[in-house]
């Protein structure tokens, strides 16, 4: 392909030397872009952030969310393929044995280190049962502290509650653990333990 | 009431309460909103949005309370002084500039008089010499905030102003001697009144700017440069030597640097419209022979404030549109070609004054 070349004149002369004429000529630039943006802002391309944003394709990949099935009850089967494909193992998964004995095993713990994470997406890739998404459309994730970051099970299921997460009560230990299995499956799933 | 009257007739009590309107609601104001509105109005230029974040509430007045938030800043930072500065030189330098861009207000008119009272401080004999006189006095504030900050960028500034400011005053003589031969006097008032003159009957005023056409331009030039900002901004060289003179400067000092850069461009801009745009008068309104008086005063008014303002807007256009000169070319500049211009127009002036009367 043959390059452009643009060949810029360098212009000398009686003109030039008067600086007037070439005055005239970057004040008809600035003036015009002054009126246009003054009778309302035709040029401004920004956006004001956080009250208009940026609209985002299907695709983007955003913060995880776990999916659910129609009863309520997570997607997820804890065959913990997203731990293993997870280039920077940020995800921690602690499998539990589930009441319905057809269904095996669910996640106790489904913890992911967003700080850590990368967005690669390829968890939602290895994901046998798209139990686990990246669709929720949180671009910018913004806290100030690093425990805010420790996204738990019960904050990535998918009717998340960001006022709830700006103060956070989950802490780690409060979370029931595997020998506490009376007391896990009512507070995680919103379903009686059997 | 009678006492009132009485009290108000008195010319230094009126001279007071002059200072305080034309100045503190006139001088002042607009060139605090001229520090908003340089940012705006550049925004728009560079199609951005400007600032616009500052807000109380939900309001933010389209960025117009950055002015008190501004303001708030600098009042509540560290007045700092750096080591081995010149303290009091270096605490007393930010308001030479702000004195002079202030005092040239002065002797501008405003309005027509109304009887004996005059919309004008003071009119006084040496009128427009006088100004001469202050902005000179303005160049000690940024020689002494140069040499006083021990800093090397600083006296760099400081040297690069006090060289262009004074070269720069000499060609604003000169470009004026033109006004003062058409007109015949230094008295602001009656320049202003001379060009309440009409060419071909009642077709064109006699605007300093038709009379002098070459010396507006050498004045409008020469005053920017007095004013330090672009394309004449050597001296504060954002790129090379930082912010220049008021390097050192923090907090409220810092802000009447600032300040007095934009009284200077206000001042400016009353010069221009004083001295080559009619000042006060709205041309042809003479033809109007019954106008009320009050009538007059307002369309006075509002005549001189449009065109000051026209003014402040066109430098700040001008500052957003021109790149900046470097310092050997802006004294290039200066003596070179505004000097040998302004010596030709003073001389074809003369001859054409002398030809024709
Ligand atoms: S997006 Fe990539 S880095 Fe982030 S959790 Fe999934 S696999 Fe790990
Ligand atoms: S989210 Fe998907 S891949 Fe990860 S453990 Fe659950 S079922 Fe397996």
């Amino acid at each position: 392909m043959e390059l452009k070349v643009k060949q810029v004149k360098r212009v000398d002369g009686v003109k030039e030397a008067f600086y007037i004429p070439a005055t005239f000529g970057g004040l008809r630039l600035t003036v015009k872009h002054f009126f246009r943006n003054l009778l309302g802002s035709k040029d401004v391309v920004t956006i004001n952030y956080p009250e208009e944003k940026r609209p985002i394709s299907m695709r983007w990949r955003g913060r995880h969310r776990l999916t659910r099935k129609n009863d309520g009850f997570l997607k997820c089967v804890a065959c913990y393929m997203c731990e293993t494909v997870c280039p920077s193992k940020c995800i921690h998964i602690e499998a539990g044995e589930h009441p319905d004995l057809s269904i095996e095993k669910y996640p106790f713990r489904f913890d992911i280190d967003e700080l850590r994470c990368v967005f690669c997406g390829l968890c939602v890739e290895a994901c046998p049962k798209e139990a686990i998404r990246m669709d929720t459309g949180v671009v910018a994730m913004a806290y100030s502290s690093r425990k805010t970051f420790d996204f738990t099970r019960d904050l990535l299921r998918d009717e998340y509650d960001p006022k709830q997460h700006e103060s956070p009560k989950y802490a780690d230990e409060d979370l029931p653990r595997p020998d506490s299995s009376e007391t896990a499956l009512p507070n995680s799933q919103g379903i009686p333990a059997a | 009431m009678e006492i009132i009257i009485e009290i108000l007739s008195i010319p230094l009590v009126q001279s007071i309460l002059k200072i305080v309107f034309i100045i503190l609601l006139f001088a002042m104001p607009l060139g605090t909103v001229l520090t908003l509105m340089e940012r705006k109005w550049s925004a728009m230029i560079q199609d951005r949005v400007g600032p616009n974040r500052a807000n109380i509430g939900n309001y933010t007045g389209h960025g117009l309370l950055h002015l008190a938030a501004d303001g708030l800043k600098s009042i509540f930072k560290e007045d700092t002084i750096p080591k081995g500065a010149n303290g009091f030189l270096y605490l007393i330098a930010p308001f030479f500039g702000m004195i002079a861009g202030v005092a040239t207000f002065a002797i501008i008119p405003i309005a027509g008089p109304i009887g004996d009272f005059t919309f004008q401080v003071t009119d006084i004999e040496p009128g427009l010499l006088f100004i001469f006189a202050i902005t000179s006095l303005s160049v000690y504030g940024a020689v002494l905030a140069g040499t006083s900050s021990n800093s090397k960028f600083a006296l760099l500034g400081g040297t690069r102003a006090s060289a262009q400011m004074i070269s720069y005053e000499v060609f604003m003589g000169l470009a004026l001697m033109g006004i003062f031969m058409v007109y015949g006097s230094t008295r602001v008032s009656e320049i202003v009144d001379g060009q309440n003159e009409y060419w071909f009957g009642n077709l064109i005023p006699m605007w300093g700017v038709f009379t002098q056409p070459l010396g507006f331009i050498l004045f409008f030039t020469a005053l920017i440069a007095e004013t330090k900002r672009a394309p004449f901004d050597a001296p504060e060289g954002e790129s090379e030597i930082v912010a220049g003179y008021f390097l050192e400067y923090s907090g409220m000092r810092w802000s009447a640097f600032m300040l007095s850069e934009y009284i200077a461009v206000a001042a400016v801009a009353v010069l221009t419209t004083t001295l080559f745009f009619g000042g006060y008068h709205v041309p042809w309104l003479h033809l109007w022979e019954s106008a009320p008086q009050w009538l007059v005063t307002l369309l006075q008014v509002m005549k001189f404030s449009i065109v000051t303002i026209f003014f402040c807007w066109m430098q700040i256009q001008l500052r957003w549109t021109l790149p900046k000169f470097r310092f050997d070319q802006t004294m290039a500049l200066g003596w070179k070609k505004l000097l040998p211009l302004s010596l030709a127009n003073t001389a074809l002036t003369a001859v054409v004054i002398l030809a024709f009367m």
